[in-house]
């Protein structure tokens, strides 16, 4: 099996680290797996993507022909990303930052409004975290255990309450429905 | 792990406690990286140079004491090293070379190409000379590459160029690094500048006024150069076997290429890959063995065909060789390499 | 008979090859007899530029690395670096140090680090044929420079030393000359407190030695010589510029 995932979003919008902890809870959970980022020349602002395979075979190619799963935080990336999407593929959508909605009939699409989310849990960033949750939720990729595990790994050092926060938007959006 | 972050932690895993560079995108995270680690060793030295001249000809300094030094940089910064570099080459002294190379001519972009194959492959500044020249596919390969490009340049006392790109820098992937090694348990270098302690002053030179001489000289590295094509050729075949199509690819394009064979296969057509590893020495004779049996190849690279000419010198003019090269730093997806793969192999009615 | 004169062990038995007159042979005495005083030969690593001094590993006898044409300190940092307790010097040229170098030169010089550079300047560029130097005088005739320099068209001779001295890394930076016994005998001197500044650990130390190059500037021996203190002395007046081992002395 190999699984071909893109997060796009603004720079700043947390899109890397979302995909960086997606593949790490993945290599915990025993998996091969390549993390690929697009790199800009901007630090923030910019749009920011990047490409995770996960395979339980060796991977050959860490670029994505057509992804199984496309997760879109702002506009700009649904419109870039919607036409990529395998047939029969699925696309995450940040309801809170995107009107529009993608005008293929052949793929599914889960929303969630994650910056409300976030807002609720009293700091807007986490919204990376909230759709990470609801996206892990969605498609079972890698276990609930390894992601929080991962979250530990990454956050403890900038402070427990960072840990639990991250933690705490995680589950939110994996209990969203 | 980071590939960038890969290349550092297998130098210093490799005994390197020396590292003098200059910052560049899409590399920087490696100098940042023996920056804090060097400076947390006892033994480490790590300078940021004020520019990339200055920053290889400390490497020749440290080489020249005797021990392991890297520098690394990306295609506009290797440029500036040239000099350097054939400097190391007529010296014979050991030194290992990190290019993240980006796309060019010029400043280019900072996004993922393989233009610098002809620069890397050729020697890349003046003179006749060769560098040993790996180009690693994945991270895991990458810290294997970048450990034995020391012993390399140590053993044929000569410069290693790592020629990987933006994309394999930046990628992560998971990475079981071989052990450490004692710098001070290496072999010891009887040829480097300690001081003339109990023996007469030894001279590192690269200046022979004599033409004689310096033919001479030429003609020594000359035969450690056809030495090192006998040893050191390194390559990686997948899926030749029954191959009527044999797709040629280095580094990170034989991972797109990979995955488009994986599709093509999938298709039911008879197609395999070949990957040279070590670029110079380039796997020459394994293709002249493969044009044996397999009449049709098609070469992918992220340029606009250099390897590909290294291709036709070995299979001269009979070969049925296609070329397709994405440059400026765009990177293809294997489905885009798979339909033109399954478009030659279906034309030739293989 | 007591032997009162002889050859530094720091020295190869060959002779010289270059130019009646030049300064480059009394320069390269006078270092193997600094280092043999200091009884340094065992730990010296010598660093030769591209210019006429290039050669100058055929008459020392201890441990030397050539270095491209102005790398020289970029180069030496790389060595001292890797053996931090060895007397590590660069020689070079006015062309080399102070032009095709200068930015190696002044970062170097910044960095503080422990190294000495011997700058022998001769005005002009000697090896190649007598082109215009950085440190070329105004309205000195030279090939690249016909009917004399010109400040405004060719640029004015530079100031490279007093440049260093105003880099907090340097040490020691003392300008002398060769055109005189006098003379000779202060650049013997500066050399040796040089090398001492490394081997104390105080930082960067340099020496600029102002040296005739008598066939470049078409003139006999004894007028070269004279020509350095009529003229080149001068502009570039000899003297210590920097010396950290006196408070009060630096700039």
């Amino acid at each position: 099996m190999l699984i071909n995932t893109i997060f796009s979003g603004f720079g700043g919008q947390g899109v890397l680290s979302m995909g960086y902890i997606f593949a790490y809870a993945a290599m915990s959970d025993g998996r091969n797996v390549t993390y690929l980022p697009s790199y800009g020349a901007e630090v923030r602002g910019g749009t920011a993507n990047c490409t995770i395979v996960i395979s339980d075979e060796e991977i050959a190619s860490p670029v994505a022909s057509s992804p199984e799963f496309v997760v879109v935080m702002n506009n700009p990336s649904l419109l870039r990303f919607q036409n990529v999407v395998q047939s029969g593929g699925i696309i995450f959508l940040n309801a809170t930052m995107i009107d529009a909605r993608p005008i293929r009939g052949d793929i599914e699409l889960f929303e969630i409004p994650a910056n409300d989310i976030a807002k609720e849990l009293g700091n807007e960033r986490v919204m990376n975290m909230v759709m990470l949750g609801f996206f892990i939720k969605k498609t079972g990729l890698v276990s609930r255990e390894a992601v929080e595990k991962t979250l530990e790994d990454t956050f403890s050092p900038r402070g427990k309450t960072m840990v639990t926060l991250n933690k705490k938007a995680f589950m939110e959006g994996h209990n969203y429905d | 792990m980071r590939g960038n972050h890969v290349v550092a932690e297998a130098a210093i895993r490799a005994g390197c406690r020396f590292y003098f560079g200059y910052p560049i995108t899409p590399q920087n995270e490696t100098p940042e990286y023996m920056a804090a680690a060097l400076s947390k060793l006892k033994d480490g030295v790590f300078i940021q140079a004020e520019s990339e001249l200055a920053a290889i000809n400390m490497v020749i300094g440290g080489s020249m004491a005797g021990v392991r030094v890297m520098t690394s940089s990306s295609s506009p910064g290797i440029s500036l090293k040239q000099e350097g570099i054939s400097y190391l080459a007529a010296l014979e002294l050991p030194a290992v070379i990190v290019n993240m190379c980006r796309g060019g001519p010029g400043l280019g972009n900072i996004a993922p190409a393989q233009s610098d194959y002809f620069q890397a492959t050729r020697g890349g500044g003046h003179g006749d000379y060769r560098n040993i020249v790996l180009a690693p596919s994945s991270c895991q390969e990458l810290a294997e590459l970048t450990m034995e490009a020391f012993d390399l340049a140590d053993i044929y006392r000569i410069p290693v160029i790592i020629l990987a790109d933006g994309m394999l820098g930046q990628m992560m992937e998971p990475v079981e690094f071989p052990d450490h090694k004692n710098p001070k348990k290496l072999s010891p270098k009887d040829w480097a500048l300690t001081g003339a302690k109990g023996r007469p002053g030894r001279v590192i030179r690269s200046l022979i006024l004599d033409p004689v001489l310096e033919e001479e000289h030429n003609w020594k590295l000359m035969r450690k150069y056809e030495r090192i094509q006998k040893k050191e050729v390194r390559y990686e075949t997948f899926l030749l076997g029954d191959a009527k199509m044999a797709v040629v690819a280095f580094g990170t394009a034989a991972r797109i290429a990979k995955g488009a064979v994986q599709k093509v296969r999938e298709q039911g057509l008879k197609v395999g890959l070949l990957r040279p590893i070590s670029l110079w020495p380039f796997p020459e004779k394994v293709l002249v063995e493969l044009g044996k049996r397999v009449k049709l190849f098609f070469v992918f690279e992220m340029n606009m065909g250099q390897m590909v000419e290294d291709v036709r010198i070995a299979l001269g003019r009979d070969g049925d060789i296609h070329f397709y090269g994405r440059p400026g730093g765009v990177v293809p997806t294997p489905l885009e390499i798979s339909r033109i793969i399954s478009s030659h192999y279906l034309r030739k009615r293989l | 008979m007591k032997k009162v004169f002889s050859r530094p062990r720091s020295l190869r038995k060959v002779p010289f090859h270059y130019c009646p007159g030049c300064g480059h042979s009394i320069i390269h005495r006078l270092v193997a007899e600094v280092i043999d005083e200091m009884g340094l030969r065992e730990i010296t690593i010598g660093v030769p530029p591209a210019g006429c001094a290039v050669l100058a590993y055929f008459y020392f006898d201890f441990d030397m690395g050539e270095s491209p044409h102005g790398r020289g300190t970029a180069l030496a940092t790389g060595l001292k670096r890797a053996l931090p307790d060895r007397l590590v010097f660069t020689y070079q040229g006015d062309g080399d140090i102070a032009a095709i170098g200068t930015a190696e030169t002044i970062h170097t010089a910044n960095r503080g680090e422990n190294i000495t550079a011997l700058f022998i300047n001769n005005a002009c560029y000697g090896m190649t044929g007598g082109q215009m130097a950085p440190t070329t005088l105004l309205g000195q005739n030279t090939t690249t420079s016909p009917g004399g320099r010109e400040g405004l068209r060719d640029g004015y001779p530079i100031r490279l030393s007093e440049m260093l001295a105003l880099t907090d890394g340097s040490a020691y930076i003392e300008r002398t000359a060769v055109n005189s016994p006098v003379n000779i005998r202060k650049t013997k001197k500066a050399i040796a407190k040089g090398f001492k500044v490394q081997m104390d650990g105080l930082g960067f130390s340099l020496i600029e030695i102002v040296s005739p190059c008598p066939t470049n500037w078409r003139m006999s021996s004894h007028e070269a010589c004279q020509w350095i203190e009529k003229e080149i002395i001068q502009y570039y007046p000899l003297g210590v510029i920097k010396d950290v081992t006196k408070r009060g002395q630096g700039c």
